[in-house]
């Protein structure tokens, strides 16, 4: 595999009072390597979204470290250097209505963030790179006139994504990208991403709760559970063969458009079982490991 | 599994904006059998939320007009009726249950309460023997401690549990026929699961007829036993839920089919997408709706409409395509081979 891009180090983010804090984060650690997709799912509530906007430093972590290419992101940053760091690294958020401001046009949108770096500051330029920007994500240069609610939720899903990728980063957090879009949209929206990902060598943290969608965009998966990643691998040995149980649970409850096979589904319910301190990652098989303590590991393999 | 309790013939209904005449639904035909399920798909703006709302007479008017059209339930058509005659149906033998758990419920007033309204309003019994009937309820979805429940206010319970109370205050009053839109896009997968598990449950006791609302096709697969595809304001297929999913012959079906990963589709091919966006109901287009979107378009779809082709006794479907005339075009590779797939793990699994 290619070389690591972001390394997250035990990463924690408390809300609320010090006393009795909210541990959305609790503690995680994973790598993302260069060019390759990460999904990150779990339900709602479980930190993958705090975890997304924990790495692209929209919060202040309560602990860890997140090192993106071998510079820490959280470490103190003259103005100039965070520049250099929001660069690299830009994010696509779930909800295409409310991310964009009503009051200004795609164009606008777009080429905002050329204004805060100081880009392209010849008007044609501009233009024209805002045009290609647009052509990118199967939009066209009259679009640059129009306003957000001009747009259906898939274009504007595109605006998102053309904005993301204005100031050519190497890393996109996408945070459930395509969630709020009609399945036929979605389909579009994925090839997009996927295209865009092999034209500009782009590494993706991709973060869902679509199993199915997740599994097909993503090279490894990690799944979240509470706080804690409890399971990370190949996606083809997360979904073939997950060892701890609510990887299992959560596999056990995606309907397939498979009338035959859901007439026999049975869904396995999780009970979540306390792990004690001594509980850490252990590889399973190649790239794949799950978090528990020796004994309950072996525990999951053995009922697999 | 006999009697039909629900025909719905010709729906059409319009709404009028400042841009011109919306026609949501555009002559909507079919029907449900005690304790059957139907599923009507479709992409946002297909008018699948509009014609259920319709079946509760819940289509504001103005904007809303009902333009022609039937919806005989027991026989007895809904459209006439006013509304004092709708609010002993509504509630009493067809009952709803929303998308959203967290706004359909009302944050200041206890669960308790919000279940024995219902039966109250429908029901001569008396307020003990009411509080019950709710506590009985909370029981059937499956909501542990019911009694302390009762008294709890909505924040008080998490999503899917507030989905379990919503489809308590729908079964409130026996309800023949449980109208769902959209009951678990907002839910997690696992309790997704759970609240569909608990649909069917309920149906199994208590033969209620459902129509459900979705976009989501595995739902759909879980749960449905008859189809209705749905695609600018009209029903484009119709069938059992194994026509529609082994024996598709709409292409928008196909492409519907086609645009959902699949567990095991190679992620180095990319999705199969349908083209652009729907079209805009104020102008709907000449001939097919669908043809604009279609790769196997023919010429005839843009002139004249299609009419509802017959496949089998249950399966129609509107597409130019099943005329004798026409040439004839397989499933796409993509959408065949799955299929082909599914069925051939069910051949596995029964030798």
């Amino acid at each position: 595999m290619s070389k690591k891009l972001l390394e997250i180090k035990n990463l924690t983010q408390h809300f609320g009072s010090s006393n009795n804090p909210i541990k959305a984060v609790d503690g995680i650690s994973f790598d993302i390597y260069e060019g390759e997709t990460l999904g990150l799912v779990g339900e709602s509530g479980c930190g993958k979204s705090t975890t997304g906007r924990s790495i692209i430093r929209l919060y202040d972590i309560t602990g860890g470290e997140v090192i993106f290419d071998g510079k820490d992101v959280h470490g103190k940053k003259s103005a100039k250097e965070l520049k250099q760091f929001n660069r690299e690294m830009q994010m696509i958020f779930q909800d295409p209505y409310a991310s964009l401001n009503p009051r200004m046009t795609a164009g606008e949108i777009i080429s905002e963030s050329f204004d805060i770096h100081g880009l392209y500051k010849n008007k044609k330029e501009r233009r024209e790179k805002v045009a290609s920007l647009l052509e990118a994500v199967g939009l066209n240069k009259e679009h640059a006139n129009r306003y957000a609610h001009e747009f259906s939720g898939g274009q504007r899903q595109r605006i998102g994504i053309a904005r993301a990728l204005s100031l050519n980063p190497s890393f996109i957090i996408a945070d459930e990208p395509i969630s709020a879009l009609d399945v036929s949209i979605q389909a579009q929206v994925v090839n997009l991403l996927k295209q865009l990902q092999k034209e500009h060598n782009l590494t993706y943290l991709f973060i869902a709760h679509d199993l199915s969608m997740v599994k097909y965009i993503s090279d490894r998966i990690a799944v979240m559970y509470s706080g804690k990643i409890v399971e990370i691998g190949l996606a083809d040995d997360i979904y073939h063969s997950p060892v701890h149980p609510y990887t299992k649970s959560l596999l056990s409850a995606i309907p397939l458009p498979d009338p035959l096979s859901e007439s026999r589904r049975t869904r396995i319910p999780y009970v979540h079982e306390e792990v004690d301190e001594s509980a850490s990652f252990h590889e399973v098989s190649d790239k794949h490991f799950v978090y528990g303590t020796v004994a309950t590991v072996q525990k999951w393999k053995d009922t697999e | 599994m006999s009697d039909t309790i629900l025909q719905v013939q010709d729906l059409r209904i319009n709404f009028k904006t400042y841009a011109g005449i919306v026609q949501a639904v555009r002559g909507v035909n079919f029907e449900l059998k005690a304790g059957e399920t139907l599923a009507i798909v479709g992409e946002s703006g297909s008018g699948k939320s509009v014609t259920s709302n319709a079946l509760m007479k819940l289509i504001p008017q103005p904007p809303g007009i009902y333009e022609s059209g039937k919806i005989l339930f027991n026989g007895r058509d809904l459209i006439p009726l006013s509304d004092k005659q709708m609010s002993k149906v509504r509630g009493n033998e067809i009952a709803m249950i929303f998308q959203d758990p967290m706004t359909s419920l009302n944050p200041t007033m206890r669960i308790g309460r919000q279940i024995t309204e219902v039966i109250l309003q429908h029901k001569k019994i008396s307020r003990s023997e009411a509080k019950k009937r709710a506590i009985e309820l909370l029981t059937q979805v499956g909501i542990p401690m019911p009694e302390k429940r009762y008294k709890q206010y909505p924040h008080e319970f998490s999503g899917g549990m507030r989905q379990r109370v919503v489809i308590a205050i729908a079964l409130a009053a026996d309800p023949k026929l449980l109208i769902a839109d959209e009951p678990t896009t907002a839910l997690d997968v696992t309790i997704q699961a759970q609240i569909l598990e608990l649909m069917k449950e309920i149906q199994k006791t208590s033969n209620t007829s459902i129509i459900f609302i979705t976009h989501d096709l595995g739902v759909v697969a879980n749960v449905a036993d008859r189809v209705a595809v749905m695609y600018a304001g009209q029903i484009v297929e119709y069938g059992t839920v194994n026509e529609i999913f082994y024996n598709p012959k709409h292409p928008y079906t196909w492409g519907l089919l086609g645009s959902m990963p699949d567990i095991d589709s190679n992620s180095d091919e990319l999705l199969r997408t349908i083209p652009g966006s729907p079209p805009d109901l104020i102008h709907p287009p000449k001939g097919d709706a669908f043809a604009a979107r279609n790769e196997f378009a023919l010429a005839i779809d843009y002139e004249k409409e299609p009419p509802m082709f017959q496949i089998s006794e249950t399966h129609f479907a509107k597409t130019w395509l099943l005329h004798p005339d026409a040439p004839k075009i397989p499933i796409p590779e993509a959408v065949s081979k799955r299929i082909e797939g599914y069925l051939a793990k069910e051949d596995q699994l029964n030798v």
